[in-house]
C-alpha cells in the first residue's frame, strides 16, 4: 500500500479555493455579457459585504441562518440521511418562538422567555424532523422524500395557523401582533454600545452567539461522544454499525432530532431577533442554502462557519451590488450564488484527482 | 473443426490480486464444458472476461476460430455469447416477453418488436423445449422459470455459446434437474454450454469436458467420463503448502456454546441456515469447513446476534435465545462472546475511523472508553498505542486511517479487538484471508494461546489448510446444513474435500454398493 501523501492543506484549502475562483471568473463572464465591469462589481460586492460596519452585520446575520441549517444537514448527513427539510423544520421550530412569545411576553422577563424559547425553537423543529425519522426508521419510507413534503406541509400549516388563529385583529397582513420588547433577542449593537464600542446598526442579533455555541456543541456531539461516534460507524458503514450491537433505528431518529432542533433555531434570529412577530415565509430558502453550506463546509463546523459568512456575503454583497448598478438584477445575484454553488457544490471534485495526481506524483519523484 | 470458443492465455489482474494467470481454453461446438474451482479461484472473473465486463489484461479470445475483441457484452452478444447470471438480471414487473426484447426492442414502437417476439419466442420454447407463459409477469415466476426467461433471452439474442455461472444455486433439486434436461435439448441443437459450478455432481451429471481452476489458473483438463469425483475434488483443493501450528492436545471441558436446529431465511425468503445444531466446549478449537458461501456466514450472523434466527435455539451464559426471545450483538457481546466478522472490510472495521476508534468498535459503550459525557480519548489511545506494539501493528500509530493498513495489519487490529476483551467464546471468521505469512503464523498462535487459556472458539475458514492446522474438531457444512463431523486427527483433505462438495456419502454408497453386487 504505498500511497502517497496529498498535503492536509490541498484538500481543506486550495480545492475549495480554486472551485470559488472558478465560480467568480464565470459570474464575471456573465456581468461581462451584460455589458458591465466585472471588477467593478467584485469590488462593489465585496465592499458591500465587509466594508463597513452595518454590511459585516448584514453578512452575519445571514450567515447565522445559514449556520443553523448547514449544522442540521451535516448532522443528518454524519449519519448517512439527506435532510432535505431543514426549511420545513425552521418553519415549525418558528413557530415554537413564536407561540412561547406571545403567551408569555406581557407576563415573563426576557431572561425566561429566552431560554424557553430556545427550547420551543428546538422541540419544534425536532417533532418536525420525528416523522419523516419515524417512517425511515421503523417503516423504511425514505427520507429524501418524506422532509420534501413535510416542506410543503409546514407551509400550509403556518399559512392556516396564522391567518386563521395567529393574526392580529382588526388587521390584514398575515402576521401576529408584535411581541412586547422583552420578548426581542437584542441586537449586537445594542449589547456592544454600553462597553463604549459602536459598531452600525444592522439586524446582527444574539442569535449568532448560539449559532457559533451551537458549532461547538455538535463538534462535541459528533467527534468526542459517544452517540457521536455510533452515528459516524452508522453513516459510514451500516453494516458495521449492525455488527457492533448499534440500534440504527434509534440513531436515525434522533439524529433527525438533533438536526431537526438545530434547523429550528432559524427561528430565534428571524422571529425573536428580527422581525419581531410571527409571519410568512421568514425561511426564505435557508433551510435548502444550508445543504450547499453544509456541502461546502466538508460536514465540519469550522467548514460549516466558513462557508455560510460566503454565503451570507454573497446575500448582502449581492444586495449592495444590485442596488449600486440596476442593470445587475437581483436574478443575477442569484446567479453569481447558483455558480458558486455550481462549482462547490455539484463540481467539487472536477480538480480533485487532477490536483490530487499533480501532487502525488511530485511526492514519488 | 476450429473450437465454439478458444481463450488463449488469458491473464487479468486486480491491484495486488492476479484473479487469473495465463487461461487457455478450448471448448468443441455442441458439448457442455463444465469450469470448476473453489470460491475466488478467478471462474466467475473468467467469464466476465469473455462476456465483456472486463478487459482481459493480455490474451486474446477466438470464436469459431476467429479473433474477436470483446470490449462491452453488446460485442459478446454480437459475437453469439449469451450469459445467465448467478443473479438475474430481469425486471421483476415485467412480463416475460418484455423482459426478452429489452435491448432489442426493434424501433420506436414496441408493437412490432413484441409481435415478432413472441413468434420468434414461440419457436424457440419449442425448439428447446422451453415452455413458458410468455405474458407471465417475472416477479409472479417461481425462480427456475425465472432462469428459463434469462436463457431465452440469451438465445432470442442469437447466442450459440451459453455460459451459465452457478446456475444451481437458487434452484430445488427438482429444478436443477429440468436445467440439465434443458442444457442437454441445447446441445442437441448445437449450442455449447459452459457451466461455472462448484458442485461436483453437477459436472458429473451434465457435462462433457470439465476444466479445474484454482487460484487463478487452469489447472487441468478432463474428460468427464474418464474423471471421478475424487480427482476432481483433489485437483480443486490442491496440494498446498502445508501449516503447521505447534499445540498440545485439546483438553475440552464443559459446554459454553450449543446451539439447536438454528435455521435463517434471506430477505428472499430462501433458507440460507438449515436446522444446524452445534455444541462449542472450552478449552478447543472448532473448525467449520466449507466451500463459501455455504451457510457459515450466516451461521456467524445468528449466532453473533447480528441477524436474528428464525428457527432454533442458542444456550449461552445461562441465557436461552430463540426467534422469540432473540439477543442483538450487543447483548452477546456483554455476555462475554466476541466475533471477528469474515469481512473485515465491510463488517469489522470503518475504513474510515482512525485506527483508535476503529480499535473500539462494538466496546464503545464500555465505561472504560467513556467519561461523563465524552468519550475518553486518552484511555482509547493509550490502549490502541498499547497493543498496536504487544500486536507488532505496523505502522504503529493510532491516528492513521484504518483504511490505509495493510490487510495483515487491519486483521491485527480486528483480532486484537476482539481477543483483548478475553471472551469466553470467539467466533473468528476468514481469520488469515489476505494476510502475509509471517503475520498467519503470529494469529494462528494467538488463538491457540486463547484455546490453552479455556476459552471456546469457532473457526469459519474456507482455507483447508487452516481448518485442519487449528481446529481440534471439524464440522463440514455445505448448502446450509451440517453434513459432516469428524475429529481433527482423522482429516484429510480427500475426506473434506468430498464432505465440502456433498459427494462424501454418495461415494461411500457407491462403494458399498460395489461391493454387494
Amino acid at each position: 500500500m504505498s500511497q502517497a501523501k496529498v498535503p492536509a492543506w490541498v484538500n481543506i484549502a486550495l480545492i475549495p479555493v480554486l472551485n470559488i475562483l472558478l465560480a467568480f471568473l464565470v459570474s464575471g463572464l456573465v456581468i461581462l455579457a451584460i455589458g458591465e465591469n466585472p471588477i467593478e462589481a467584485a469590488g462593489y460586492l465585496i465592499y458591500g459585504a465587509f466594508g463597513y460596519d452595518e454590511g459585516i452585520g448584514y453578512t452575519l446575520y445571514y450567515a447565522t441562518n445559514l449556520i443553523f441549517t448547514g449544522l442540521a444537514v451535516s448532522v443528518a448527513f454524519k449519519g448517512g440521511l439527506f435532510n432535505i427539510g431543514g426549511e420545513g423544520q425552521a418553519y415549525i421550530g418558528g413557530l415554537g418562538v413564536g407561540l412561547i412569545c406571545l403567551s408569555l411576553d406581557h407576563t415573563m422577563p426576557f431572561y425566561v422567555i429566552a431560554p424557553l424559547a430556545v427550547i420551543g425553537a428546538a422541540v419544534f423543529g425536532a417533532a418536525w424532523g420525528y416523522i419523516p425519522a419515524y417512517l425511515q426508521a421503523r417503516r423504511g419510507s425514505h427520507i429524501v422524500i418524506t422532509t420534501i413534503m413535510f416542506n410543503f406541509i409546514a407551509s400550509s400549516l403556518m399559512v392556516y395557523l396564522i391567518v386563521n388563529w395567529l393574526k392580529e385583529d382588526g388587521r390584514m397582513a398575515p402576521n401576529s401582533r408584535t411581541f412586547e420588547e422583552n420578548a426581542w433577542l437584542p441586537y449586537l449593537h445594542e449589547i456592544f454600545s454600553p462597553l463604549g464600542i459602536e459598531i452600525g446598526d444592522s439586524p446582527l442579533n444574539l442569535a449568532f452567539v448560539w449559532a457559533l455555541l451551537c458549532c461547538v456543541f455538535v463538534w462535541g456531539l459528533i467527534w468526542h461522544t459517544r452517540w457521536g461516534y455510533q452515528l459516524r460507524t452508522l453513516g459510514t458503514n451500516p453494516t458495521a454499525a449492525r455488527y457492533a450491537g448499534i440500534d440504527t433505528a434509534k440513531v436515525t431518529i434522533w439524529a433527525m432530532l438533533i438536526s431537526g432542533g438545530l434547523a429550528g433555531f432559524v427561528g430565534l434570529n428571524e422571529i425573536m431577533g428580527v422581525n419581531h412577530n410571527l409571519l410568512l415565509n421568514f425561511t426564505a430558502g435557508y433551510g435548502f442554502a444550508g445543504i450547499a453550506v453544509s456541502l461546502m463546509g466538508r460536514n465540519h463546523p469550522i467548514g460549516i462557519i466558513l462557508a455560510a459568512v460566503l454565503f451570507g456575503a454573497l446575500y448582502q454583497g449581492g444586495a449592495e451590488l444590485a442596488f449600486e448598478i440596476p442593470t445587475i438584477t437581483p436574478e443575477i445575484v442569484v446567479v453569481i450564488q447558483g455558480l458558486v454553488i455550481l462549482f462547490s457544490g455539484a463540481l467539487e471534485h472536477m480538480f480533485k484527482d487532477r490536483i490530487e495526481g499533480f501532487f502525488i506524483r511530485r511526492a514519488v519523484a | 473443426m476450429p473450437y465454439a470458443i478458444e481463450l488463449r492465455d488469458i491473464s487479468k489482474r486486480f491491484g495486488a490480486v492476479q484473479a487469473n494467470k495465463d487461461i487457455c481454453l478450448q471448448v468443441p461446438a455442441g458439448t457442455v464444458h463444465g469450469i470448476i474451482g473453489e470460491n475466488g479461484a478467478g471462474k466467475s472473473t473468467l467469464m466476465s472476461i469473455i462476456y465483456g465486463f472486463y478487459e482481459a489484461d493480455t490474451g486474446h479470445i477466438e470464436v469459431d476460430g476467429k479473433q474477436v475483441d470483446i470490449r462491452s457484452s453488446q460485442d459478446a452478444i454480437n459475437a453469439g455469447i449469451g450469459m445467465v447470471h448467478q443473479h438475474f438480471m430481469l425486471v421483476e414487473n415485467f412480463s416475460v416477453l418484455e423482459n426478452v426484447i429489452l435491448g432489442a426492442e426493434g424501433g420506436a414502437l414496441l408493437k412490432n418488436g413484441i409481435d415478432t417476439a413472441r413468434i420468434e419466442l414461440q419457436r424457440l420454447a419449442h425448439e428447446y423445449s422451453l415452455d413458458i407463459d410468455v405474458d407471465a409477469i417475472v416477479e409472479d415466476l417461481p425462480v427456475g422459470l425465472q432462469q428459463r426467461v434469462e436463457i431465452l433471452k440469451a438465445l432470442y439474442r442469437g447466442a450459440r455459446i451459453l455460459i451459465l455461472d452457478e446456475p444451481t444455486g437458487v434452484l430445488t433439486p427438482q429444478e436443477a434437474d429440468h436445467l440439465f434436461r434443458i442444457l442437454k435439448a441445447l446441445k442437441d441443437q448445437g449450442v455449447t454450454v459452459l457451466l461455472i459450478t462448484h458442485k461436483l455432481r453437477e459436472i458429473m451429471a451434465s457435462t462433457d469436458n470439465v476444466s479445474v481452476m484454482r487460484q487463478g489458473e487452469m489447472v487441468a483438463h478432463r474428460e468427464t467420463a474418464q474423471t471421478s469425483k475424487e480427482e476432481l475434488a483433489e485437483l480443486m483443493v490442491g496440494k498446498k503448502v502445508r501449516l503447521t501450528v505447534d499445540k498440545d492436545e485439546a483438553q475440552p471441558s464443559e459446554v459454553l456454546l450449543s446451539a439447536q436446529n438454528l435455521s435463517q431465511f434471506d430477505s428472499q425468503g430462501v433458507k440460507r441456515l438449515k436446522n444446524v445444531s452445534l455444541e462449542l466446549r472450552a478449552g478447543e478449537i472448532l473448525g467449520i469447513a466449507g466451500v463459501s458461501g455455504n451457510g457459515q456466514s450466516e451461521l456467524l450472523n445468528v449466532l453473533s446476534g447480528i441477524v436474528p434466527m428464525d428457527e432454533g435455539e442458542i444456550h449461552f451464559a445461562g441465557q436461552v435465545m430463540t426467534a422469540k426471545a432473540p439477543k442483538d450483538a450487543a447483548q452477546m457481546r456483554d455476555l462475554k462472546m466476541a466475533h471477528v466478522p469474515e469481512d473485515r472490510h465491510k463488517m469489522g472495521l470503518v475504513t474510515g475511523f482512525e485506527a483508535y476508534e476503529a480499535a473500539v468498535l462494538g466496546y464503545h459503550n464500555s465505561p472504560a472508553y467513556n467519561g461523563k459525557i465524552l468519550m475518553d480519548r486518552k484511555t482509547m489511545l493509550d490502549e490502541c498505542n498499547e497493543r498496536m506494539a504487544a500486536w507488532d501493528v505496523r505502522p504503529p500509530n493510532p491516528h492513521l486511517k484504518t483504511a490505509n493498513f495493510s490487510g495483515g495489519n487491519q486483521q491485527k487490529i480486528v483480532i486484537a479487538r476482539e481477543v483483548e476483551q478475553n471472551p469466553d467464546v470467539l467466533l473468528i471468521g476468514q481469520p488469515t484471508r489476505g494476510v502475509d505469512i509471517g503475520a498467519i503464523e503470529n494469529i494462528h498462535e494467538q488463538i491457540v494461546k486463547l484455546r490453552d487459556a479455556g476459552k471456546a472458539i469457532l473457526l469459519v475458514s474456507v482455507e483447508l489448510d487452516e481448518i485442519m492446522a487449528l481446529s481440534d474438531r471439524i464440522i463440514v457444512m455445505f448448502d446450509g446444513a451440517v453434513v459432516g463431523e469428524l475429529d481433527a486427527k482423522d482429516a484429510d483433505e480427500r475426506t473434506l474435500g468430498l464432505m465440502m462438495a456433498n459427494a462424501y456419502n454418495e461415494e461411500q454408497g457407491e462403494e458399498q454398493e460395489g461391493v454387494s453386487a
